[in-house]
């Protein structure tokens, strides 16, 4: 067995001893469990890391041959290249750290061994989606994690309304992985194969703007689209929060909802392909990056800001995509998933210390109760506000600058998201941890810093917030983007089927002016944000008393009820129009009426057989007489009668 | 012995019907242990055969052949009906099915108390005759035991049913009955179309599904002849009896609109049997169609194959919508039946290796998954005698070994990877997609069925499994977890299913060759 097949194997084994023994594994054996398998996985990938680095050359691993019918042949295989050491490292290494924090996080619940389970089966199914060498596997990871997703969000299912953010978030990105499943299906039509390597050197072979590519890069994106929530199948990813912190984190901040973003770059060459699907994409990721962004304004639910932040920032990775720039929109990924995930277990750890408030109204001056967290927290808001030299400002400001060579207006419309990112971000902090504490009594007593479980993650994830983007400074510093040289050779293709792929024309003069502008931006936001709130101590609005656009953004801009009216309900109304109206009314109608039709007949008959033999005599007569008068001289009465006199002779 | 195991799987449950009905009264409760050995026997022959079957090989295997009835009508010619068995690729899935799911029912229905003598001597007809459809070479002999699971099926229903029984159980009769005729309509055709290549002066009349595979067989100038001309109401003879084939077996599968038989006989059937009509009886539709209306009628199939997809993506999408409406959890999962059993005609439609297989998986799959839906009905069924979705809440905290069977089996039915239900789905589609002869609307639509089964299917698993504990009526105390019997059934489904969702070739290397086969054989 070879050791690229033990990264996703452990969290399997993992799931399989605490999701078997559930409830008869002591709980101090099943966190040793479960972060043993994260933690034996971390080291696994970078001892495999190693082993390939020391040629550089993409590994692929047939494990086994999986499905064939007919001409096609799927091979289960697993795919090492720089893209899914990358998000190798992100997985297990994010996971490790967030499987400890929810040691401490999850102590108290009852579902310790389920939860426990369920991190590793997703685990499992993540590895699955960025290892695999070809589009079914990837599928198979993309629904995998979907389901954990569900089983995790609804994990407090006792609360009804959890349960329907568990079933938004599966049927919304079931909506999506349609669309996957139609590229998929477009793909092998193609291609006549889901092998990456093979798809995508046949691609080379393509024109640009080919339209059975657009047709599959654009389903492909739909996919996209449901898992790593934008418009229009964002709506799920808020109410996901519903699911413990632990797995806001690590789903649905720093893996899970980047799958999109791994899909594209890992079909870049595809994607370079077909520029209207690009332009789409960046578009759609513009939207999203502003429409999120505005509504986390207003939001008092400290999990439900960071979400909707969640929510924005993809955009932003899709805007970097859409503008062909995928190192940048992935060097995001990377940034994101340690500040995004430091920023949720720091909600954890605040939550925790307020006895499972999330409310920041009623919040405040946390800072001197719970110095780790908020320091750390300090920082994951820096850092994904976009101030240097941390970790948000190299990777957002490297797409910012794309943008600005791609589409001036799309860029302006970025650099607002940008300004509303960074005032939301520092709300959250002053409103969470400067003032006055607006909490009850009971609370302020209770307020305690977490276990050490939970602050070693928070402090390692902020080191890595502070020094993550150094990986990739940009030029006009004079030093190395690391990782635009690591991940180069993933791009060959789309070098090859687009000479201008890579190509930058601006000068370091405004390269300079837009990076100074951007963190000016962010800095009077920061300004404005602790103005009101620090300066002038406004208390965050009561959402009912809002008014005006306030409320409209406050409300979400009504998506959820539209959404209600447009699909939900015709939907209830179409399946009782087809079972009570069609099934009923119809079909049976028309069933028991060839059953009524037989005894209408039977009773008629009935009523013939009166049992006298006059009356047979009588009808017979009666019946003889007609055929005879009726056809007359025809061929019956030909028959008739030449029948008769031969029986007579 | 080895050379008569298919005649065995046919005529053990029958000898053991006959055993039952003679048992002594004392003896009447020991007549569910006849019936559990015949199963668990018929289940081991199954997996034999599957196990000594050689899928790199073509045509049929295992075959036992033995003059019947000789009908000598002198210049006329010779009316052959031969005992003809045999199993290929194709209808092998469907004998290992049948030996699970018949053992599935035979476990679930050892709680059965009312007139077990009768129950079990009907049920070991029914097995009998299941086994005989799937095995049989020769139409005769196949619409004798196509014909010959009804009768024991409408008592089943008719006589252990619930309170409308004897409604669903003439509906059912009404229903199938329609279809039956049609088949014989065309199987009567056949006979006098259809000469053994055999070297005498008078032609040899035969039913042999060989023969009848072949186009050089048909008499020229006879009904069925390739090239006739004959037209009825201005229709060719064959695309008519094509029709009733699609009509005949279409109830059978059930496609919409020929249906509604269905969710009423699921409703009143007891849960066994239940089990075994969605589990192997809907399979019966599907097998004899590719078989015998696809297989001897391929020019006609191609011609329709716009109307069979049709079916198909109605079916689909019409069955779950209408499973959206149901507030009774064994009307819902009847209704998805409806749904999922419409890949397999979607999937016959492309004509392509990727349909055929991906039918044929479906149909197993959904053996599986609806034996262990309906289980899960039964369940809940005998601990209130009642199944309306809105009397039960959050039953996952004083149940969670039957919520874990629930989550494998609906995830399952909605199409999760990993579990066998995807393979299915997504080998009907991607036959649909590639195929030639459909246009890419049939399976863009069809997809549209997966996410109408997860709204269903999440909406019913919320309702009854989340939330706080509450169940409507004095019923608290009854709710108890899973005894080891359902557990085994359950968990045993479950791991199967599992195990054809991770492991596909398992199947794929018994169908690939005969399907490669089958297609050449209908000029594909």
């Amino acid at each position: 067995m070879s050791l690229i097949a033990l990264i996703p194997l452990f969290p399997l084994i993992g799931f399989l001893i605490n999701g078997l023994g559930y409830k008869k594994i002591p709980k101090a054996i099943v966190a040793p469990v479960g972060i043993g398998a994260a933690l034996l996985s971390f080291i696994t990938t970078v001892l495999v890391y190693f082993q390939f680095k020391a040629d550089g050359q993409t590994i692929i691993q047939p494990l086994f041959d999986w499905i064939t019918v007919g001409g096609l042949n799927i091979s289960f295989a697993f795919q090492i290249d720089q893209l899914s050491i990358i998000m190798l490292f992100i997985i297990t290494g994010v996971g490790t750290l967030i499987h400890l924090y929810s040691k401490g996080y999850m102590s108290h619940d009852e579902g310790y061994g389920k939860f426990f389970a369920y991190l590793n089966l997703f685990l499992f199914s993540m590895l699955l989606l960025v290892m695999g060498a070809n589009y079914l596997i990837m599928f198979i990871g993309w629904e995998g994690v979907g389901l954990c997703s569900y089983l995790l969000i609804g994990f407090w299912n006792k609360r009804s309304d959890f349960g329907d953010a568990a079933r938004k978030a599966f049927i919304m990105n079931r909506v999506g992985d349609l669309g996957f499943l139609i590229g998929i299906f477009l793909i092998i039509r193609q291609f006549g194969t889901l092998e990456y390597l093979s798809v995508f050197e046949q691609a080379q072979g393509l024109e640009m703007g080919n339209i059975s590519i657009m047709f599959i890069t654009f389903c492909l994106f739909i996919g996209a689209m449901g898992k790593s929530a934008q418009i229009p199948l964002f709506t799920w990813l808020p109410d996901a929060m519903a699911g413990p912190t632990p797995v806001s984190a690590l789903i649905h901040a720093a893996t899970m909802v980047t799958s999109g973003i791994y899909m594209v770059v890992r079909s870049n060459v595809l994607y370079t392909l077909s520029p209207d699907t690009l332009e789409f994409i960046a578009w759609i990721g513009t939207l999203t990056a502003l429409l999120a962004a505005s509504i986390a304004l207003f939001q008092n639910d400290i999990k439900k800001v960071l979400a909707y932040s969640t929510v924005s920032q993809l955009g932003y990775m899709f805007i970097g995509l859409g503008v062909m720039a995928y190192t940048s929109g992935f060097f995001h990924v990377i940034t994101h998933a340690f500040f995004k995930a430091l920023l949720f277990l720091g909600a954890g750890s605040v939550i925790h210390a307020m006895s499972d408030e999330q409310d920041i109204s009623k919040m405040g001056g946390l800072w001197s109760k719970i110095k780790i967290t908020a320091a750390t927290f300090l920082i994951g808001t820096i850092a994904i506000s976009g101030l240097p030299p941390f970790a948000g400002f190299f990777s957002k400001d490297e797409i910012l600058a794309h943008v600005f060579e791609h589409n001036k207006a799309m860029w302006a419309l970025a650099m607002v998201g940008s300004f509303m990112t960074a005032f939301y971000m520092f709300r959250l902090f002053f409103l969470t941890f400067t003032g006055k504490f607006r909490g009850t009594k009971e609370q302020e007593d209770h307020l305690h810093e977490s276990p050490s479980s939970m602050t070693i993650p928070l402090i390692v994830l902020a080191g890595l917030s502070i020094v993550g983007g150094f990986i990739g400074f940009p030029e006009i510093f004079h030093l190395p983007h690391a990782l635009a040289d690591f991940l180069s050779p993933l791009y060959d293709g789309s070098r090859a089927v687009n000479p201008e792929f890579g190509l930058v024309h601006l000068s370091h003069s405004t390269e300079w002016m837009l990076m100074g502008f951007s963190v000016l931006l962010a800095a009077v936001a920061l300004g404005v944000a602790w103005f009101i709130y620090v300066k002038k101590e406004t208390q965050p609005a009561d959402p009912s008393q809002l008014g005006g656009i306030k409320k409209v953004l406050a409300d979400k801009y009504y998506l959820d009820e539209a959404y209600q009216i447009a699909f939900v309900k015709p939907v209830e109304k179409a399946s009782q129009f087809f079972y009570s109206t069609i099934d009923k009314k119809a079909i049976d109608r028309v069933v028991e009426g060839t059953g009524d039709l037989t005894s209408l007949l039977n009773r008629l008959s009935t009523k013939l057989q009166t049992g006298s033999t006059g009356f047979y005599i009588l009808v017979m007569s009666i019946a003889v007489a007609a055929i005879l008068i009726l056809n007359m001289g025809t061929e019956i009465a030909d028959q008739f009668f030449s029948i008769f006199n031969a029986q007579t002779k | 012995m080895t050379d008569y195991l298919l005649s065995i799987l046919i005529f053990l449950p029958l000898l053991a019907g006959f055993i039952v009905v003679l048992l002594p009264k004392s003896l009447e409760p020991k007549s569910k242990f006849i019936a559990l050995a015949v199963s668990i026997i018929n289940l081991l022959i199954s997996i034999y055969l599957f196990r000594a079957f050689d899928g790199s090989a073509t045509g049929y295997q295992f075959m036992e052949q033995k003059p019947w009835i000789n009908l000598d009508l002198g210049n006329f010619g010779t009316f052959s009906i031969q005992y003809l068995l045999g199993v290929d690729g194709i209808s092998l899935p469907m004998v290992l099915l049948a030996g699970i799911v018949m053992l599935a029912g035979a476990v679930s229905s050892m709680s059965i108390d009312r007139r077990p003598k009768a129950f079990y001597t009907f049920f070991l007809l029914l097995t009998s005759s299941i086994f005989g459809c799937f095995v049989s070479l020769d139409f005769f002999l196949f619409f004798l035991f196509f014909e010959f699971m009804l009768l024991p099926m409408y008592f089943l229903i008719g006589i252990w049913g619930g309170e409308r029984r004897e409604y669903a159980a003439m509906k059912f009769i009404i229903y199938t009955l329609v279809g039956s005729v049609f088949i014989l309509v065309v199987m009567l055709a056949m006979g006098l179309s259809v000469n053994a290549p055999m070297n005498s002066e008078t032609p040899t009349f035969t039913f042999d599904f060989r023969h009848l595979a072949d186009a050089k067989n048909y008499i020229s100038g006879s009904v069925l002849d390739q090239s006739s001309s004959i037209e009825w109401l201005g229709w060719p003879v064959r695309s008519i009896l094509f029709i009733l084939l699609l009509v005949g077996f279409g109830i059978k599968l059930p496609a919409v609109p020929f249906h509604t038989w269905l969710p009423d006989a699921h409703v009143e059937a007891p849960t066994s049997i239940s089990v075994v009509l969605a589990g192997i009886l809907l399979k019966v539709g599907g097998y004899g169609f590719l078989r015998i209306g696809i297989g001897f009628f391929p020019e006609e199939a191609l011609n329709f194959a716009p109307w069979i997809a049709g079916l198909g993506v109605v079916s689909i999408i019409y069955g779950a919508f209408n499973a959206i409406a149901q507030d009774d959890l064994k009307k819902l999962i009847a209704y998805s039946s409806v749904s999922h059993m419409g890949f397999v005609f979607l999937g016959f439609a492309a004509f392509n290796n990727e349909g055929f297989n991906g039918a044929i998986y479906q149909m197993f799959s959904h053996g599986l998954l609806s034996s262990m839906l309906f289980l899960v009905v039964g369940v809940i069924y005998d601990r209130t005698h009642n199944r309306l979705i809105q009397n039960y809440r959050g039953l996952a905290g004083k149940m969670p070994l039957y919520t874990g069977a629930v989550i494998i089996a609906f995830f399952g039915s909605l199409g999760l990877p990993g579990i066998s239900g995807f393979i299915g789905e997504f080998f009907s589609l991607l036959g649909g997609f590639s195929s030639p002869h459909l246009s890419k609307w049939f399976p863009s639509i069809a997809v549209l069925g997966i996410v109408l089964s997860a709204v269903y299917l999440l909406w019913a698993l919320q309702r009854m499994f989340f939330g706080n504990f509450w169940v409507n009526r004095d019923l608290k105390d009854q709710m108890h977890d899973l005894n080891i019997k359902e557990s085994i059934l359950l968990y045993g489904l479950g791991a199967l299913a599992i195990l054809y969702g991770v492991w596909p070739a398992l199947l794929l290397d018994v169908t690939n060759k005969s399907v490669e086969f089958f297609l050449q054989s209908i000029g594909q």
